[in-house]
C-alpha cells in the first residue's frame, strides 16, 4: 500500500486553519441551500444563467477542470519529468478550448444535442447508445475513486487515520456533499473555488521560489537534480513520453496528447460545454471555452512549477529521487505545502483541495447517477415508470457509485503518478468516442452498426497497447502508452467505422437533422449578430489573440 | 416594458415585481467571492501580526506570508465589492421565471430535482 510509506506525511493544522475550512464549507452549504429553496429570482438568474456574464462561465469552464487531476496530476508530473509536462496545457488543452470554441461550438449550439450518450442515441441508435453508456459510466466510477483517493489522501495527512478508515470518511463527505445540494449551485460554486485555490496557489508558488533562490535558484537546483538539464526543456519530451526516438517522442505528444486525448476530452465533456451553452447568445458560448483558454495557459505556473520546486526542495523526495528509489509524485505539492505554507495559509490551501476534490468527486458521481437512471435503467430495464421511481434509483446509484468508488480507490492508489493511470483511463473511454463522435458528426454516410463496432473495436485497441506496454512487448510505459494507445483507438476506430459503413445501410439522410453537421441548417449555427461585436467580444478575434499567445509560450519555454 | 398580462387592472401584488428589473445583490457571485475572499484576508493579516513565529519564519524563509497574501486577499475583495457596485449584475425577473428549469446547471442535479 501506497500510504503506508507516507507516515511522514503530517499537515501541523491548528484551530484557525479549522476555522477558514469550516468558512469555506457553511458559504457553499448555504449557497446549495438557498438553491434548493429557490429562495429569490437573483439567485435563480445566477443558476440557470442566460445571460451570466462572459467572464463568470468562463472562469466556471476551466474550474470545472481544475480539481485532482490538475492540481495533484500536474504537480506530479513536474516533480517527476519538469516542464516537459507543460505540453499538458500549451499543445493540449488551450488549442483544443480553442478548437472548442471556434468550431463544434457552433454545432452544438444550433443543434439539438445536450449530452454525449443522447447524441449516440439519436445518431446511431440503442448498439452504440448502450456501450457508450455502460463506458461511461464505468468512466465515471473509476475517475471518482481517483477522486475519492486524492480526498482521502488529505483526510489521511490532517488526522492521520488510515487510508481505509480516511476512504470512508471522505465517501461520507461527498455523500453529505450532495444530499444538501452542494452541486444545485455548481457554477456558483466553481468561480469561488477558482479563487480560493488562486488564492491558495499562488503564495505557494512565490514561496517556493523564495525558498529555493528565485528562478535562477531553481534553474540550479533542477539541472543538479538527477533529471538534469533535460527537466528544463519541453522538447522533445522522451521523458515524457518515454519513447526514447526525440522525433517518435514529439509525433506521440502532438498527435497521442495534443490532438486525440486533448481534442477528445475537451469536445465529448459535456460537463465542461453546458458550462458554456449557459450564455445568452452563440457568441457568448463560442467565446467561453476562448476566454476559459486565457487564464488555463498560465496555470501551469502555479501547479507545475511547484511540483518542480518540491522535487528539489522536499527532502524525502529529493533524496528518493537521487536514490533512484521509486517516489510517489502525487504527494508532491501536499508535502510542499507541508514544509512552506505556515499555519493561516495552511488552512486556505486545504480548504482549496477539499473543495477542488469534493466537486470533482461529486460531479462524477451525480454524472454517473444521470447516465445510470435515465440512460441504462430507463432505457433498458424498467420503462414507463413515474419520475418518482427514476428518481429513487437514482438516490440509490449515488449511493452505491459511492461506495463502488471506495474500491476503485484502492485502484487509483496502486499508482504512483496518477497522471499515468488518469491518461490511460482517457485512452480507453475518450479516444474511441471521440473518433465516433467527429466521424458521426461530419460524415453523414456512417451507419449505426458503424457506431458501436468502432466504439467497441478503438476501445480493445487501447486496451491492446496497454497490455503490451504492460508485459514489455512495447518498450513504451507510463504516459507515452497513453498517447499510444489513445492514438491507436482513435486510427483502429476510425477504420473500423470507415469500412463497416462501407457493407452496412446508413440511417435516412432526413433523421440527420442537427446530428450531422452538412444537415444542419446554417442558421442554426451562425449569431445574426455577430458583426456588432466589438472586437474582444468577437470568439474568432480572441481565439486567435490567445492562439499567438500560448505559441509565444511554447517558445520562450521550449 | 409591461407584459400583456399586467395590463390587467387587478394583479395588483403580482404585477408589482414581474417586469420590474432589480440587481442581483447579494446573489451576485461577486458579493461572496468579496465577502470570503476578505474574510480569509482579514484572518491571515492578523495571523501575520499576531502570529509570526520562529516556526513559520522556518517555512517561508523570512518572508511574512500570512500578511502579504492577507493584504493582497483583503485588496482582491475591495476590487470585487467595487467592480460590483460600478457595474451591478441587472436581473429580470420575469426572464427568470420563464427560464426557470430549463438550462440549469449542468444536468448533474437532475435526478435530484
Amino acid at each position: 500500500m501506497v500510504l503506508a510509506a507516507d507516515d511522514t506525511l503530517r499537515l501541523d493544522a491548528s484551530a484557525v486553519d479549522y476555522g477558514l475550512v469550516l468558512a469555506y464549507f457553511a458559504v457553499v452549504l448555504l449557497i446549495g441551500f438557498a438553491a434548493r429553496r429557490r429562495v429569490s429570482d437573483s439567485l435563480d438568474f445566477f443558476l440557470s444563467g442566460r445571460s451570466l456574464p462572459a467572464w463568470v462561465t468562463g472562469l466556471a469552464f476551466i474550474s470545472a477542470n481544475l480539481g485532482a487531476v490538475e492540481i495533484i496530476g500536474m504537480s506530479a508530473n513536474g516533480a517527476q519529468f519538469g516542464m516537459a509536462t507543460f505540453h499538458y496545457f500549451w499543445i493540449g488543452a488551450v488549442p483544443a478550448m480553442l478548437f472548442l470554441g471556434v468550431v463544434m461550438m457552433p454545432f452544438y449550439y444550433g443543434s439539438k444535442v445536450r449530452s454525449v450518450p443522447e447524441f449516440m442515441r439519436r445518431r446511431f441508435g440503442t448498439g452504440a447508445h448502450l456501450v457508450n453508456a455502460l463506458s461511461f459510466a464505468l468512466a465515471q466510477v473509476l475517475i471518482a475513486g481517483i477522486n475519492l483517493y486524492l480526498l482521502a489522501t488529505i483526510v489521511n495527512a490532517l488526522l492521520g487515520w488510515p487510508l481505509w478508515i480516511s476512504l470512508i470518511l471522505a465517501a461520507a463527505i461527498v455523500l453529505t456533499y450532495i444530499t444538501l445540494g452542494g452541486l444545485s449551485a455548481a457554477i456558483y460554486n466553481e468561480v469561488l473555488q477558482f479563487f480560493v485555490i488562486i488564492a491558495a496557489l499562488l503564495p505557494l508558488t512565490l514561496i517556493g521560489l523564495h525558498r529555493v533562490g528565485g528562478v535562477s535558484g531553481l534553474i540550479d537546483k533542477v539541472t543538479a537534480s538527477p533529471g538534469g538539464d533535460e527537466q528544463l526543456q519541453s522538447w522533445p519530451g522522451t521523458g515524457l513520453s518515454a519513447i526514447g526516438n526525440p522525433v517518435l517522442s514529439v509525433i506521440g505528444i502532438v498527435f497521442g496528447l495534443g490532438f486525440v486525448l486533448s481534442f477528445g476530452y475537451w469536445t465529448t465533456n459535456f460537463v465542461e460545454v453546458q458550462r458554456a451553452m449557459a450564455t445568452k447568445s452563440l457568441s457568448a458560448a463560442r467565446s467561453t471555452p476562448v476566454i476559459g483558454s486565457f487564464p488555463k495557459m498560465f496555470i501551469p505556473f502555479i501547479v507545475i512549477v511547484p511540483g518542480m520546486i518540491a522535487a528539489v526542495l522536499v527532502s524525502s523526495i529529493r533524496d528518493a529521487k537521487a536514490a533512484g528509489e521509486t517516489v510517489d509524485y502525487n504527494n508532491s505539492i501536499l508535502l510542499l505545502i507541508r514544509d512552506v505554507l505556515p499555519n493561516g495559509l495552511l488552512g486556505v490551501a486545504i480548504a482549496g483541495l477539499l473543495a477542488a476534490f469534493m466537486a470533482g468527486m461529486a460531479a462524477n458521481i451525480s454524472a454517473f447517477n444521470t447516465v445510470f437512471s435515465y440512460d441504462l435503467w430507463q432505457q433498458y430495464v424498467k420503462k414507463d415508470r413515474p419520475d418518482g421511481y427514476y428518481l429513487k434509483v437514482g438516490r440509490l446509484a449515488t449511493v452505491g457509485a459511492t461506495v463502488v468508488a471506495i474500491f476503485t480507490a484502492l485502484i487509483a492508489s496502486q499508482y504512483t503518478n496518477l497522471m499515468d493511470y488518469l491518461q490511460t483511463l482517457f485512452g480507453f473511454f475518450n479516444a474511441p468516442l471521440f473518433a465516433t463522435f467527429i466521424l458521426g458528426m461530419f460524415w453523414k454516410r456512417m451507419t449505426p452498426t458503424a457506431g458501436w463496432t468502432g466504439l467497441v473495436s478503438g476501445t480493445a485497441a487501447a486496451v491492446f497497447v496497454y497490455v503490451l506496454s504492460k508485459t514489455g512487448t512495447i518498450g513504451i510505459t507510463g504516459q507515452g502508452a497513453s498517447f499510444v494507445a489513445a492514438g491507436a483507438a482513435f486510427v483502429v476506430d476510425i477504420a473500423v467505422s470507415v469500412v463497416v459503413s462501407m457493407v452496412t445501410t446508413p440511417k435516412p439522410v432526413a433523421e440527420l437533422a442537427g446530428l450531422v453537421y452538412s444537415e444542419t441548417p446554417k442558421e442554426q449555427r451562425t449569431d445574426p449578430d455577430a458583426h456588432l461585436l466589438s472586437w474582444y467580444r468577437s470568439p474568432t478575434k480572441l481565439a486567435g489573440l490567445s492562439l499567438v499567445l500560448v505559441v509565444i509560450l511554447n517558445v520562450i519555454f521550449r | 416594458m409591461s407584459t400583456g398580462s399586467n395590463a390587467t387592472p387587478d394583479v395588483g401584488a403580482n404585477a408589482s415585481d414581474a417586469g420590474r428589473k432589480h440587481t442581483a445583490g447579494a446573489y451576485d457571485v461577486r458579493t461572496v467571492i468579496a465577502g470570503l475572499i476578505g474574510l480569509y484576508g482579514l484572518v491571515l493579516t492578523i495571523m501575520g501580526i499576531v502570529d509570526y513565529d520562529d516556526a513559520a519564519r522556518a517555512k517561508t524563509g523570512d518572508v511574512n506570508a500570512n500578511l502579504w497574501s492577507g493584504i493582497v486577499m483583503i485588496v482582491v475583495a475591495v476590487v470585487f465589492a467595487l467592480w460590483l457596485r460600478l457595474r451591478p449584475v441587472v436581473v429580470d425577473p420575469a426572464t427568470v421565471r420563464a427560464e426557470a428549469g430549463e438550462g440549469t446547471s449542468d444536468g448533474s442535479d437532475s435526478a435530484h430535482a
